[in-house]
Parts: structure tokens; sequence; C-alpha cells
């Protein structure tokens, strides 16, 4: 570690929040249909597109006509984008003459997009033509992160309404995310990565001559508008297999800064959002501390765990001064890989510079455990800010009862229902997780994915599902996970981890919609300042994280033990 | 009530031999199966019971471990069985006391009606009544039902509700009208009509919600069970899915060693203590000597957040007592006070009294050496508003201001300056200025005051610190109302109110978002007590009054609308603190059992056993051990509350938060690694 590492660390965090308050003020604006400075140029297109779609953007939804619109969204999305993958071979802008996908992986693809998780079982430069990768992938990129941000939308009025029967309007919140929110920002970190070098091209490869006089193909495409998107909306699934490891889309250091900030800036603006609907901005502080705090320990112990090195290496007579390099890039250094990738992981977004798998033990940890936390430290866009009013909720109910009151969070009483469905949603995720790797772990058709034994073959398996159903994306690499068996079962666990934990949520806030707000007194519960930003800190690790701690201890920390004592897999 | 409370001590011999029983017969599953979270730890009780059977008869593995796993968790389960059956206990022995008065009684059933005491009545049996039967009790009769008074006066003595013995009024009409069955007549007749049948009366009500027999889960309660539910469920599935994990390790890991895992990880703690908490609150309001007709009342209380008090008994004696005279130029104070108290000497109110006491003691007045028999007295009346004597030719008068004025000739421009300026001085501090005049001659006058209570006003600033408004409802005019506020230091105050006020100001509040809790007797006050989130009901206040609110106050003492408060507020904490340690510990266990079930396959995961626990199995017994044992160390903590102090939200919160989330991160392993080192100086494990 050095402090130039740490500087660096601070300056992009703090280029983030400079930016972000603005963006989550003018996001609230845009979710509230006011005007803005971009309504002259958008709000024809806007109205244009409702009448086009027959939607009065006026008209609110209930909890279930809102969820149940989400929900026929989300299908038709996945038929469509099943549908092009498959069709490929016959669909135009295919340069390299890709066939269609095979159904297994047209089926986790399509739900990997729907679902903002981009886990990509497939490398993208030599299976997806540039019509998948322009129409049906980067406009998932799109279309789902403006479905996550839609539902925090709806979720945060249920704690700005009083009484309310309903959360909004889908169609109009969808529009509204994508048209001033989404599309300008993209237009412009797109063109900065245009400035920073990243092709945006329709040729498909060119042919290059080496040095050495051999001929090769490099794959390019439209690579810059992908890119912008597949940051800001936390989605992660490159156009390319390697990722933003890969020199055309993430070609030197100040395009790999661009990609750390585009990634965190939506998410992060997402807290400041809710405390201006919520009409009190210091509530959306305390979520963004309580989120940052974390994300900040993570990035810190990875980048620790990194710059020690691995003491196996060392004794093979490589140079413990850099620190663990293996599967990093030279050009991004050892502080901005390890804040990539805490942040890819606190965030659900799952690009990665690096390769996980070749982290040391206790820096893979970190962003597995990160994953697990339910991907909220600050979680993907609009996912991350409704998941952590869950373990926000979670926190006053435990802890608000110590104050001598039943428990409320911003004036809303939180009952039996509220804990039905908030254990619901809960649940889903140790269901999905744990399951499905204990499942995988025995299951000798399984186990051939894996690449490594011992430890690390099981934190590959817990990596996969830990990514899948937290939305996140991001692969720990080592496991061939293009069979029908991971095909199939990521993708379960990634709709699990998407819909019917959202659903629940959504009839939480149904139901805290029609609830009159309490006013607040000295009395009430306070759900500002540090002691309850520690509180929530305390329940996400605790509830949200010590399930997966025998999990855990059977792969990285016991691996952490193995390698201190100079044995490997 | 404060000896009551004490006289029923924590530790009471009958009553734990009986919770101990009660605790065994509590294992019947279906009875358990009411606490999801016990429930399950009897489930796997029973399954490694099995399994240690299984391992003695075969004489494979390790029947010791087992047999000790399998008694601890057994005792887990009784562990908590007892934590509510020592609550239930408690109840029950007041329960038993109050049955003791509910003996079948034989009424006089009224067959004809012919007026006064001459109606025809024949014996009932007290059991055999129906609501709207009329019945005649008598000096010395107990009242067979509740009811209401249609007609007569009777001193009765309801200490059997009460544990009060001074006898109370009930009469016909008015706010005292109703009679709890149970009680006794002690002088003259009433004749009642019966409003609610054997079974369902006030005394059996209150019998069934002592004893528990009523209880139901509050809906805090409930929404905590589903909780802990759900925190069962997910380390369920975490202890599931470890046997295919260490499956893949090369670990087979033992059932018992999954199932002791499980048991220290879901919150057993406030699992086994949340009943006996709920149980305890209600207890702790009825030896309060309130009774709450459900525990969602107690609950709100904690909630309140505006108290609607009234002025007369709460905030003030009630009694408006002289403090000054006040003599106009020409007059004398000595003179004022001389004739004031003449006028005041067959005035038997408390005014009255005040009057004649400042007087004698402010002027060292002698009593006035006048011939009763000579003298006329003229008595207050409403239309003159005045009273006073007529003693040896001179004419002394004493009243209302204008009134005085009025009997003077005189009109307010034509009084003295002086006079005006000190009327309405008093007016304005919220007293009230009475004039005097002899022979025609404007003396003075005198200060009454409502003197507020001395410790009133740190009790408001006190609940103010707790985030409660308090709001005085006073029938005075706003001006006066405005003074005794102030000086009481309420947060606002309801003038001239009439019950419509009441409760439009209840409503207003409300929907702003606030809970209210009131207290009030009268039959006017009912829909306010029923509107009102916390109703307190007087015991001496009407049947209509009683069944509105959803609390009774047997002592009818309208200022323990703030107890009620702390009391609701303390049982919430209480709920709070201890699922936060119960939570907070499980981060102890998993130092003391995951090194342990994994250190043969690893033994390098052995770095985790931070507590240095020195084996296995005795890290895994420990564990299990200090799981069963907090239960029974956080029962007097659970039965008792815990304290609440007025400091406002944020102080309490970082308080409990450092004892109970702090203490519940480090007991855990100071516990576990005490009892391990017992463990294996006895080589249990």
């Amino acid at each position: 570690m050095s402090l130039n590492g740490w500087v660096l660390i601070a300056l992009v965090f703090l280029a983030v929040l400079v930016v972000a308050r603005p963006i989550g003020i003018y996001a609230a604006r845009v979710l509230n249909g006011e005007r803005t400075p971009l309504t002259p140029v958008l709000g024809p297109i806007e109205t244009g597109l409702y009448c086009l779609a027959g939607v009065d953007p006026a008209r609110e939804q209930t909890w279930r006509a809102y969820t149940l619109a989400m929900l026929v969204f989300s299908a038709a999305g996945f038929l469509l984008l099943y549908a092009i993958l498959r069709l490929q071979a016959f669909l135009p802008l295919n340069p390299q003459g890709f066939g269609g996908v095979a159904p297994d992986l047209a089926f986790n693809t399509s739900l990997s997009f729907v679902t903002n998780t981009n886990w990509q079982a497939y490398g993208g430069e030599t299976t997806m033509s540039h019509f998948v990768q322009m129409a049906g992938l980067t406009l998932h990129n799109f279309l789902s992160a403006a479905t996550g941000i839609a539902l925090a939308a709806a979720v945060t009025r249920a704690f700005a309404r009083s009484g309310s029967g309903t959360l909004g309007n889908f169609w109009a919140d969808l529009t509204r995310v994508t048209l001033y929110v989404l599309l300008p920002l993209s237009l412009i970190v797109a063109l900065m990565f245009v400035t920073l070098g990243v092709p945006q091209t329709l040729v498909g490869a060119i042919d290059a001559t080496t040095l050495e006089g051999a001929k090769q193909t490099l794959s390019i495409g439209p690579v810059a508008s992908q890119e912008a998107i597949k940051m800001l909306g936390t989605n992660g699934g490159g156009f390319f297999n390697a990722n933003s490891a890969h020199p055309f889309e993430n070609p030197d250091a100040w395009a790999n800064l661009l990609q750390i900030w585009a990634m965190l800036v939506v998410s992060a603006a997402l807290p400041f959002m809710f405390g201006e609907m919520v009409g009190n901005e210091r509530q959306g502080h305390t979520l963004l501390w309580a989120m940052g705090l974390l994300l900040i320990a993570g990035v810190g112990i990875v980048y620790w765990a990194e710059t020690r090195g691995n003491p196996l290496l060392t004794a093979l007579g490589v140079d413990p001064a850099s620190g663990n390099m293996e599967g990093k890039e030279v050009r991004f250094g050892q502080a901005m890989t390890a804040m990539f990738v805490a942040v890819t992981t606190g965030l659900s977004c799952g690009a990665v510079n690096a390769m996980h798998n070749s982290l040391t033990p206790l820096g893979g940890l970190v962003p597995l455990f990160l994953i697990q936390l339910g991907e909220i430290l600050p979680g993907g866009v609009g996912s991350g800010l409704y998941g952590i009013l869950v373990m926000a909720i979670l926190t006053v109910f435990i802890a608000g009862l110590m104050v001598g009151r039943t428990p409320e969070y911003l004036g809303k009483k939180i009952e039996a229902r509220e804990m039905k469905l908030a254990m619901l949603a809960v649940l889903i995720l140790p269901l999905a997780i744990l399951g499905f790797t204990a499942v995988a772990a025995v299951l000798p058709s399984a186990l051939a994915s894996l690449a490594n034994a011992g430890p690390r073959g099981l934190t590959e398996l817990l990596y996969a599902y830990s990514s899948a159903a937290g939305n996140n994306g991001s692969a720990f690499a080592g496991l061939n996970a293009n069979t029908p068996w991971f095909n199939t079962t990521l993708g379960i666990a990634m709709l699990l981890g998407r819909f019917a934990y959202v659903v629940p949520v959504m009839a939480i806030a149904g139901s805290l919609a029609a609830k009159t707000k309490v006013a607040p007194s000295t009395g009430t519960f306070p759900t500002t300042g540090p002691l309850f930003i520690g509180l929530l800190v305390g329940v996400i690790v605790i509830l949200g994280g010590l399930q997966y701690f025998p999990a855990l201890a059977l792969g990285p920390i016991v691996e952490h033990f193995l390698m201190l004592d100079g044995k490997s897999f | 009530m404060s000896s009551k409370l004490a006289a029923q001590p924590l530790c009471d011999g009958a009553i734990l031999a009986q919770a101990t029983r009660d605790a065994i017969t509590k294992l019947d599953p279906r009875q358990l199966v009411r606490n999801p979270v016990i429930f399950v730890t009897e489930v796997v009780a029973a399954l490694v019971t099995a399994l240690f059977i299984r391992e003695v008869v075969l004489g494979i593995g390790t029947p010791m471990f087992s047999g000790q796993i399998a008694t601890w968790l057994w005792f887990t389960v009784l562990f908590a069985n007892f934590a509510e059956a020592v609550a239930e206990g408690r109840g029950k022995a007041q329960a038993d006391a109050l049955r003791k008065t509910r003996a079948d009684t034989q009424a006089k059933l009224l067959v004809g009606l012919h007026g006064g005491r001459d109606d025809v009545w024949c014996p009932r049996s007290a059991s055999e009544l129906v609501v709207g039967d009329l019945v005649l009790v008598e000096a010395g009769d107990i009242i067979p039902a509740d009811g209401e008074v249609i007609e007569g006066i009777a001193s009765v003595n309801e200490s059997a509700v009460t544990g009060e013995s001074a006898p109370v009024i009930r009469e016909s009409g008015g706010d005292r009208s109703a009679v709890t069955g149970g009680t006794v007549v002690l002088s003259d007749w009433i004749k009642v009509r019966v409003t609610a049948a054997q079974g369902s009366s006030f005394l059996d009500r209150m019998i069934a919600l002592v004893e528990g027999a009523a209880r139901q889960k509050t809906p805090n309660e409930l929404a905590l069970s589903i909780l802990l539910s759900g925190l069962t469920l997910i380390f369920l599935i975490a202890v599931v899915t470890l046997y295919g994990l260490a499956g893949y390790s090369g670990t087979i890991v033992p059932v018992t060693v999954l199932v002791a895992l499980l048991v220290t990880l879901i919150p057993t703690t406030i699992g086994g203590l949340l009943s006996a908490i709920g149980i305890a609150g209600m207890d702790r309001l009825i030896r309060f000597n309130v009774v709450a007709t459900s525990g969602r009342a107690v609950e709100a209380a904690g909630d309140v957040d505006t108290l609607l008090l009234d002025k007369t008994g709460t905030i003030t004696y009630g009694n408006r007592l002289a403090t000054q005279f006040i003599a106009v130029p020409g007059a004398g104070e000595r003179e004022l006070a001389e004739f004031a108290l003449l006028a005041s000497l067959a005035d038997e109110t408390p005014e009255g009294r005040s009057i004649v006491a400042l007087a004698k003691s402010k002027y060292g007045l002698p009593d006035p050496q006048i011939d009763r028999a000579k003298a006329a007295f003229v008595a207050f009346s409403a239309a003159t508003r005045l009273s006073g004597v007529d003693v040896n030719g001179r004419v002394v008068r004493k009243g209302a201001v204008d009134a005085v004025l009025k009997h003077l000739a005189l009109t307010n421009e034509q009084a003295p300056f002086e006079f005006r300026q000190a009327v309405e001085r008093i007016a304005q501090t919220g007293g009230t200025p009475l004039g005097v005049s002899r022979d025609g001659r404007l003396l003075g006058v005198i200060h009454l005051k409502d003197v507020v209570k001395p410790d009133i006003k740190e009790r408001f600033a006190a609940l103010r610190a707790m985030g409660i408004k308090t709001v005085m409802v006073t029938g005075d005019n706003p001006i006066t109302a405005a003074a005794i506020a102030s000086e009481a230091g309420v947060d606002d105050f309801i003038a001239e109110a009439t019950p419509q006020d009441k409760l439009a100001y209840i409503r207003a509040e409300q929907a702003k978002g606030r809970l209210i809790a009131m207290c009030g007797d009268g039959t006017n006050d009912a829909p306010a007590l029923a509107q009102a989130d916390v109703g307190v009901a007087m015991q001496t206040g009407t049947q209509a009054a009683r069944e509105a609110g959803n609390m009774v106050d047997l002592d009818s003492n309208p200022t323990k609308l703030i107890e009620v408060v702390e009391i609701g507020k303390q049982l919430l904490m209480t709920r709070g603190s201890l699922t936060t340690f119960s939570i907070a510990n499980d981060v102890a266990k998993y130092f003391a059992i995951i090194p342990a079930l994994f250190v043969t396959t690893y033994p390098e995961l052995n770095a985790l056993n931070v507590m240095g626990l020195a084996s296995p199995q005795s890290a895994i017994l420990s564990a299990v051990i200090f799981n069963a044992l907090i239960i029974v160390a956080l029962i007097p903590l659970a039965l008792t509350g815990i304290a609440y102090r007025p400091v406002g939200a944020a102080a309490l919160l970082q308080r409990n938060l450092l004892i109970y989330g702090l203490g519940g991160l480090i007991v855990p392993f100071i516990g576990i690694k005490l009892i391990d080192l017992i463990v294996a100086a006895l080589r249990l494990a």
C-alpha cells in the first residue's frame, strides 16, 4: 500500500460524491415529473413515446399494478432477447457471421441481461454479432438499469407519501429515467471513452500484422457506447470476454478511473434522490455513509491483501515489493485494481479489470462477501437503494424498540406484514446462493467444471452463485459455466435474486405507502447520524453476512491460512 | 401502589415450584409450536436424543458428547418454558386472589317495580342473571354482577378489584353509576341493571387477563416472532447447506454438531423470553392497578406522543385557594381580611375555608365573636353569585366581581382604577378574583388561585424530553387556562373544553400522525376515550366510559397516565434490547463452533479459535451450554424490565446499544470461555 494509492482512491470517491448529489437531486425531479433543463429537448420525445404506447403518465398505479407492469415488461424483454440470440444468424450487422446461440446459453444470457446481472457465460467478441451487442445487449443495459431505478423510485415514494394507495406509474418512470438520466449520461461518458481511445465502429474485426510479421485478427466494434452504459447502469457485461481488462474496453489509467467513476456515480446518486424525494436529505446521506463505509473497508482489505503479496510466489523468487500482480494489469496498478474489484462487487456491476481468481484468498474473499451482503454497497442502480432500505427496515425493527416505541422508519410503522415480506425477501439470497452451491458441491457433473481443487474450487462455485443471485455478473473465473447445469441453475439464481426479491419489497412499499406518516418527535428513533450508521452496518454484516461465514470459512478463509502454511491446490 | 409492587417478590418459592412443573407440561409440541424458535429447538433436541440412543445401543460414535448436547438442548427448551411459566405464575397468584371474590352469590332479582324499596324481589343465583335483569343490592350484599345503578345511592367497598379499602359512592345518573360484580355495598341500597353476564364481567375479564388465558400475541410481538422465525429459517438454510459444502471439503460433519450450530445461531434467547416479557409487561401494569383490555393498548402506550390531561386533579389540586387580599384605596388590607373572614364563616367550600385560613394566618385575626343565631348567612346561589352575612346591621358580601359591583350598583367604570387593575391581573394569571363589600362599600378583592401541584412541571419537562407533548384540558376560559398552562409547563391547552372539543382535538392530532392518550370518566368522555389510541377509563367512571377505553385505572388517578406510558415504553425497550443482545451473541458462537467443525480437515482453521477453547467438542458443548444458561440468566431482566429514563430517544438508544448491543457481542466470548474452562476441567468433553 502506498500513500499515493490511498490518495488516488480518496480522489475517485470524492469525484463521485461531487457529481452524485446533483445527479440525485436531478433524478428526483425527473421522477417527480417536474420540469428540468432537458425538458425542452426531451419533453416532446417523452410525450411522443407516451402517445405511441398509449400511456397516461399521470395515471398512478398500485403496487400490484406497478409490479405487474415491471414483470410483464421484463418478461417481454427476456423473450425478445432470447429470440434475437437464437436467430442471430438471420439478423443483420453480423460481419463475422456468428451462428445462433445455443438454447441454454441464450436462456442464461437473456435472463442475465434482463436482471441487470450481465453474467457472461460466453466470450462476447467470439459469440455475439454487432446487432446482438447493440439492439439486444446494450438495449437491455439501459432498460434493466432503468427498471431498477424505477423500482427504487416506487419504493421511495412509499416513504414520501402518506396514506397513498399508489406508487407512481411504471411506464412513466421507466421512460423518464431512460430519457433524462441514463441517455444523457451515457452520451457524455461514451464520448469521453472515445476520446480516451476506446473504439466505436461498426467494423467487425481488423487484421493486423504484428512486429514478428504474424497476422492477427483484432475484434472491434461499437465498444465505447456499450462501455458507457455497462458502467453507468451497473451492468458489467463487456464487449470483450476479458471485459475491462481488455485494452479496447479500458485502454489506460485514465479510462480506468473513468470506469470506476461511471460505475459508482448513479448508484451513489440514488441515496441523494431518496433524501430529496422523502424531503429529508440527511436520511439519504445516512444510507450513503453506511454503504460507503463498508465499501471503503472492502477496498482497503483488497488493497492490503494484494500488496502484501503471496508468500508462495515470493518463495518462487517473485519480487514481493509489487505485491500480488498475478492476473492484474500493470497499467492500472494495485490501488486502482483493488478499488475496481471492491467497487464492482459492492455495486453489483460485475465488470472486471483483473482476474478475480488470481486475487489472494483474502483479496478474493472481499468481492465474494460484498456480493453476499446483498449488493447494497451501494449496489446496483436502484436495486442497491431498495436493498439497503430493506436492511434499514430490519435495523429499525430490531433496534428501534430500544427507545421504547414500536419501530418506525421515516414515520412509517413497521409491523407484522412488513416484517413477513422483508424476511421473505431476505431469505431469497441465502437460499439461492447456499442452496445451489451446496448441491453443485456434491454433484459430479458440476464439479467437472472446476479448474481448481480444494477450497479454491469451492470459492469458484460459491462465487458463481453469489454473483448470479446478487445480480452482479462478475466471474471468479476458473469455472467453465457454459454447461447446461450452470447455465440453467445460474439463470434461475439470477431470476430469484432479482424478481423473487423485488416483489415482496414492492409489497412492503405498497403497505407502507398506505400508512399515515407518524409525526417525528424527540422520542422518535433517530434514523440519521453516526449511531444509526453504525447500527445499519452492524445489521448488514450480522444479519446479511453471518450466514455465509461457514461457507466462507471452508473457502477463502481456510485457503488464506493454508497459503500462510505454504500449501496450495 | 409502590407497596403493592414490592409485595410480590421476583422469586417466590411457590411460584417457582409451579413454574418448574409448568415448564415440563409446556413441552407438549402442540403448545410449543406457537413459538417457532423454541419449537425448532425441541425438534432437534428430540433428534439428537434419538441419535444418542442409537449410538448407545449400537456402541458407535460419541454417546458421551451426544448425550450432553441432547441434555442441554432439552434444558434450553425447558428454560424458555420456565421463563414463560414464571411470568404466568406471577399473574396466576393474583388471579386466584381475585377469583375468591367471585364466589357465587345470591342476587335479589326484582320482579315487580313499585318504586323505592317496595319492589318485590325473589332470590336468584348470580350465575343465572342475564343482561338487562334488575337487582336490588342492600347494605351488606355483594353486588352480583356488573351493572348500572338506576336508582338509589350507596357506599360501596370496591377493594376486591381496586385494593383500595376506602368506600366509594355509587348513585344513579351522572358519572358514578357503574358498579362492579364482586364488590360490597356498605350502606344504603341501590337498584342495578345488569350489563354483563357471568363469565364476561369486568372481574372475569380481569382474571383472564391476569392469568394470561386471554393473552394473544400483541402486534409488535407478532412482527418480532416473524423476524425470529425468518432468522431461524435463514440459519436452517446455512446449516443444512453446510452438509453439502463440508462434503465437498471431505468432512463429514456429525448431525449432532450441525444441530448444535443451528441451535446456537437461531435466536433462542429472545425466542425463549419473548412471551415472558409480554406477560411481565401486562403484569407490571396490573400491579400498578391499571387493567389493559388488550396487549395492543400497552404497546400503543409506548408510542403515545400526546397526552391529554384533565387540569383538575392531574395538574392542579382542583381547589381554588385564597392566596392574597388586595384592598382598594381607602380600605386597609386588614379590614378587607377581617370582612372577608366574616363573609366566609359559613362557607364550607374549600375556597371559603381557605379564605378563613389565610385571614387567620396572615393577619392573626381571631374568630369573630358574633352571635350565630342573630346572624343571617346568605348562601351562594347561582343566580346572585354572592354569599355573605347580615349581622349587627352590617351587610357583608363576597362573590364574583361583577356580582359584587351589581350589588353595590356600580358599573365597571365606576369601580376604582386600582380595583379594576387588580381584578384584571388576577384573571390574567389564571386566578379567580372575588370582590368583598361591606355596607355598600367596596373593600377589595381576594385572589383565589388554582394551585398547581409542586412537582408537575418537572414531570412535564421529563415527558417533553421523551418526545411527548402534554395538553391540558380544562373548562376554564382561555385566559385562565393559558396562565395555568404556562405555570404548569404544558405544551398546549384546550380551554372551555367540551367533550366534542376533546374528540375534535384528538382527531386533528391523529390526522397529523400522532398517537394520543387520555383519561376520562364520564359518559360524555366515551367517544373521546374510544377515539384515543390509549384511553384510560377511571374505575369510578360510568360503564360507558369503561367500555370505551382500552384501559381501566382501578385507583381512578388521572396522573397515572404518565406511568402507563412509561410501562409501555419499558415493555418495548426490554423486548428490543434482548433481541439485540440475542442477535449480537451469534458472532461469538460462530467463532466457537466454526473452527471446531472443520479443524480435523483443515487444522489451519484453528486460527479462528480466538477464544482458545480446549477442544472441538468442548467448544461446541460450551456454546450450547452458554446458549441455554443465558436464558435463565436473563429471566429476571425480562420480568422486571429495563429501567426507562426520560432522556430522549437518541440518548436512550446510545445507552441501550452500549449495554445490550456491545454487551451482546462481548459477553458470550467471556461466557463461552469460562464454561469451556469448566467443561475441560471436569473432562466433560
